[in-house]
Parts: C-alpha cells; structure tokens; sequence
C-alpha cells in the first residue's frame, strides 16, 4: 500500500492558504475538493487555469478563495459567462493575469523541464502582452531582425485534479487526458481525486501504462466517486446540465450567489458504505 | 428549397473551407464547427476537423498542446475567431469594454486567439450579432491584433469576416474589409447602419448564394448529428428531428 492513499479532509488540509494552485479546464475537474477548500475557508489562492476555468474557478473566486487569477479565459462555456469571475475582475477583487492558451501550456511546460523562461509566437501587438509585465520581447538570437515573447515558467505550488482510477501504489491513469502530466510535472506537489483505486499496478499493464501518472509525481489520492460532478468525467458520466444551469443562474448575482454556496455547495447523494 | 439562416452561415462558411486539410473549431462555435463539418463530408481534401469540446473520434483533439503545436508547426489550415468588439482593422476584442483591467463589462478572455491569430493562415471572423456595439471603430482591449509589423513572424491572420447581414473578406495589405456579399433579404444600407467601422465596396455587390439543395441534406443528414455532440442545444433547437 502506498502512504499517498488518503481521506478528502485530510488531502484539503494540505492545500494552504496563499499556494499557487493549478486546475485543469473543463474535465478531469476535482468539484468535490473545490467544494472542500470552500468549506475549509481556504483563502488567498493563486489559481492558474489550465489553459481555461469553468465552474471552478468561477465558485473559488465567488466564495473569496483567490486573490489571484492566471487565466486565457473563465466562462461557463455554452451556460454563459462566468459571473463570478466578471464581477470580481470588474470590481478589482482580484488580481487578473491574462493569458492565452498556449502560453500556460508553455509556461508550465518550461517548469517541467526545469527551464526559466520560454519563447512563444503570437502575442506581440496584444494588449495581452502589453499588460504582462512578467512577459518580454526579445530578439531571436539566431536569426536578424525576429521579435519573439518570452513567458516566465509557471510553478505552482499544487496540482489538483479528478481521475478515473489509481492503484494501491501509487500511480494514477489519466485516460486520454494526457496534459494532467504537464500540470503535474510542473507542480511541487499534486493530488488527485479518484473514482476507483484498484489493487494491481496500473504501470505494469501496457495498455495503461502510456495513459498513466507515475507515483513518484503524486502526494495523494483520495477515494471520492462522482468528484467532478456537476462536471463531466470520460468514461465515467457526463455533464449534469440543469445543475450547471442552476449554478449559472444562481451566481448572476452575489445574493444568489451566497444562497447556493449555504444551501448547493454539496456532492450528489452517494453511497458510503 | 427553404434554409433557415443558420443553414445559409454554415454553407458560407463553407465556401471559405473546402480543399484544405485541417480545419479546427474553438471553443462557443457551433456555426463554424458545422461549416467545418460540411466541408469536410463535401470535399475529400478536408482530411481532418478538430473540434475543441468534441467527445468524438475523429474529430476531439489530443488536448490543446495538440492544436497549439500544429498550428505552431503550420498544421492547421483554418480557424475561427468571433469578439465581443472587432474594429475595421480586425483587431479582437474577447476581454472585455472598458478601461483594463476593471473594465465596466468582463468577458471570459484571450483564449487562444493571440496566437492563433498569428499562425493560421485562413481565420475567418464570425459573429452572430450585427450591430455597432460589436463592429466598432476601435476596440477597448486588443485580445488580438488584427495586422502586425513586417518584421513580426505572421504566417497567419484574419481571411473574412461573416455576419447574419452579409460577408466580408479581409485585405491584408490595405488593412481593410472588403464587402464580398449581402445576404438576401439584407441591404447595404442596413449593412452600413450596423457596421461602426468603414469598408471597401464594390461597384456591383452580389447577393449571398443560397444554399443548394445538396449542401442542405448534407448538413441536415451528415452535419447535425455530428455537432450535437460537443452542441445539444444547438443542434435541438436547428435540427430538431436530428
């Protein structure tokens, strides 16, 4: 048995206030530690979305989790904004650094191999740019006259995420969500939400293998069915779409909001044996 | 054959599409995803569409490192960009109004389009709304610019612009829009009334060609049960016997 195995509590007591957190777009979605982290007043996040937020972020930010956004964009996708989010960058609640996508792929992808900074296309011209300070032009150093951007790495603190299955020692299968490795590497430490831990080691099946998070990037596991609703997980169920819609309604407005935090801020009813 | 107006923006779309080899479609774009589709089941030359949010082989995408790092390498022929502002010069906003970063009204963000802007050759612009609180004169925030310096490294940008109105394409050179057509029914004084930016017009502009009753079954019997899987919503209230 691998000492990573344990409870949601435990693994939200060690997610501290202030840690640059990094979360995942829109699967692969640990709702149920969200939701945890609300209870436990957890405060002063630095959460990077990967490379965008849905629900998540948008309850982190309404319950007055985060001070600061790292973001290519927060939205409710085809359920609207997202209104929390607005309100709060509007306002100057937070503090906001956008992004775009696949600078916080590389970003966090300078991070896992252990590198400053790296180069990214695009951008120059951008108020995106513009608003960065953290991000440069440079000059191509092989070639004449070919400003390129520059983009700090991206080391969080924390990975968090869902998946379908760990084992016993360790290992986490990530299934066709390939880019929860980019997360984690990048992390100092990562932990992960499961459906199912399973007894044999997922490494030795070759058909996992390539699909799978090596233990020795993972700081916990935690037992916890249906962690992603409302949010979807392949393979295991899909999208719950009035609750989304419901949340989507409800934080359009603060007081709202508030309700649905005392009163919805909750898991779907399972069975705990 | 009677086309709602949705089926007519798919089919121009269209136009734009068929022949190149890999289309791919972002995020909120059922329109442009079902254009994408439609090339691809009229032409054998679309060898592949990548739909962001699609479940489905072969069209749900290895993750976005996969459509950044082709379109980085010049893998991807076409994409779609739409804005909460876009100005003459095809500039996008997707951020938001006002003055940044506490703006008066908060969008989602860039997404990826400060760099995909760049990168791909053909980005066609795409709006649903009309009006000139989207076509503006200037936009509040540049999630994306329009044109770059020669020096900067661009083999991409923006291709046309499509609206429920009428079609427009982009000259580069000139940093303008070019009205290529008007939809039927829609008049270029209408056109104008809506548009808060100046464009190029031509001494004759021709009318929006309807879409054949080939292109209509193909996206009724080939297209919509393919889209409701990343858009239900859409696809129900389009196609509702899909």
């Amino acid at each position: 048995m691998d000492s990573s195995i344990m409870s949601l509590a435990e693994m939200a007591k060690q997610i501290k206030n202030g840690q640059k957190i990094v979360v995942f777009k829109d699967c692969s979605v640990p709702m149920e530690l969200g939701r945890t982290l609300i209870k436990q007043g957890i405060k002063d996040l630095h959460l990077v979305t990967v490379p965008t937020g849905s629900m998540l972020p948008d309850m982190l930010i309404g319950a007055g989790c985060v001070a600061t956004v790292e973001t290519s964009g927060v939205s409710l996708g085809e359920f609207g904004l997202a209104p929390q989010f607005g309100s709060a960058v509007k306002s100057g609640r937070i503090n906001i650094l956008d992004a775009t996508c696949p600078a916080i792929y590389a970003g966090l992808q300078a991070a896992e191999k252990g590198l400053p900074f790296i180069p990214l296309r695009g951008l120059i011209g951008s108020d995106v740019l513009k608003n960065r300070e953290d991000f440069r032009i440079i000059d191509n150093p092989f070639t004449d006259n070919d400003p390129i951007a520059v983009l700090p790495a991206i080391e969080p603190d924390v990975a968090i995420f869902h998946a379908g299955m760990a084992d016993v020692y360790g290992n986490v299968y990530i299934a066709r969500q390939a880019e929860l490795k980019i997360l984690s590497h990048a992390a100092t430490k990562t932990f992960v939400t499961v459906e199912e831990i399973v007894n044999f080691n997922i490494l030795e099946q070759p058909e996992l293998a390539a699909a799978t998070l090596s233990a020795m990037y993972v700081d916990g596991i935690a037992l916890v069915p249906n962690g992603a609703w409302p949010l979807n997980l392949p393979g295991y169920y899909d999208y719950d779409r009035s609750s989304i819609k419901a949340y989507a309604m409800a934080a359009k407005s603060d007081n709202t909001f508030k309700t649905w935090l005392e009163t919805q801020n909750r898991g779907p009813v399972i069975d705990s044996n | 054959m009677n086309h709602t107006t949705e089926e007519l923006l798919i089919a121009t779309i269209a136009e734009f599409l068929y022949g190149l080899k890999h289309i791919a479609v972002g995020v909120l774009s059922p329109i442009p995803g079902s254009a994408a589709l439609l090339a691809k089941t009229y032409s054998d030359e679309v060898k592949k569409v990548s739909i962001i949010g699609s479940t489905k082989e072969p069209y749900r995408l290895d993750g976005g490192v996969d459509l950044f790092d082709c379109a980085g390498q010049g893998r991807v022929d076409a994409f779609f960009l739409s804005g909460g502002q876009i100005d003459g010069e095809a500039n996008v906003n997707l951020t938001g109004i006002g003055t940044y970063p506490k703006q008066e009204t908060r969008w989602s963000g860039a997404f990826g389009s400060a760099y995909l802007y760049f990168l791909v050759p053909r980005v066609i612009l795409f709006r649903e709304e009309h009006s000139r609180r989207v076509f503006v004169p200037k936009v509040d925030f540049i999630s994306a610019p329009g044109v770059s310096a020669p020096n900067i490294y661009r083999p991409g940008g923006p291709y046309a612009l499509v609206t429920p109105l009428c079609q427009f394409l982009f000259d580069r050179t000139k940093k303008q829009f070019l009205l290529k057509s008007i939809h039927q029914g829609h008049s270029l004084e209408e056109v104008r009334d809506n548009t808060g930016f100046g464009f190029e017009v031509p001494e004759t502009i021709p009318t929006t060609a309807a879409p054949t009753k080939k292109i209509l079954k193909l996206i009724r019997e080939k297209v919509a049960p393919i889209i409701a899987d990343p858009y239900p919503d859409f696809a129900n209230k389009c196609w509702p016997n899909h």
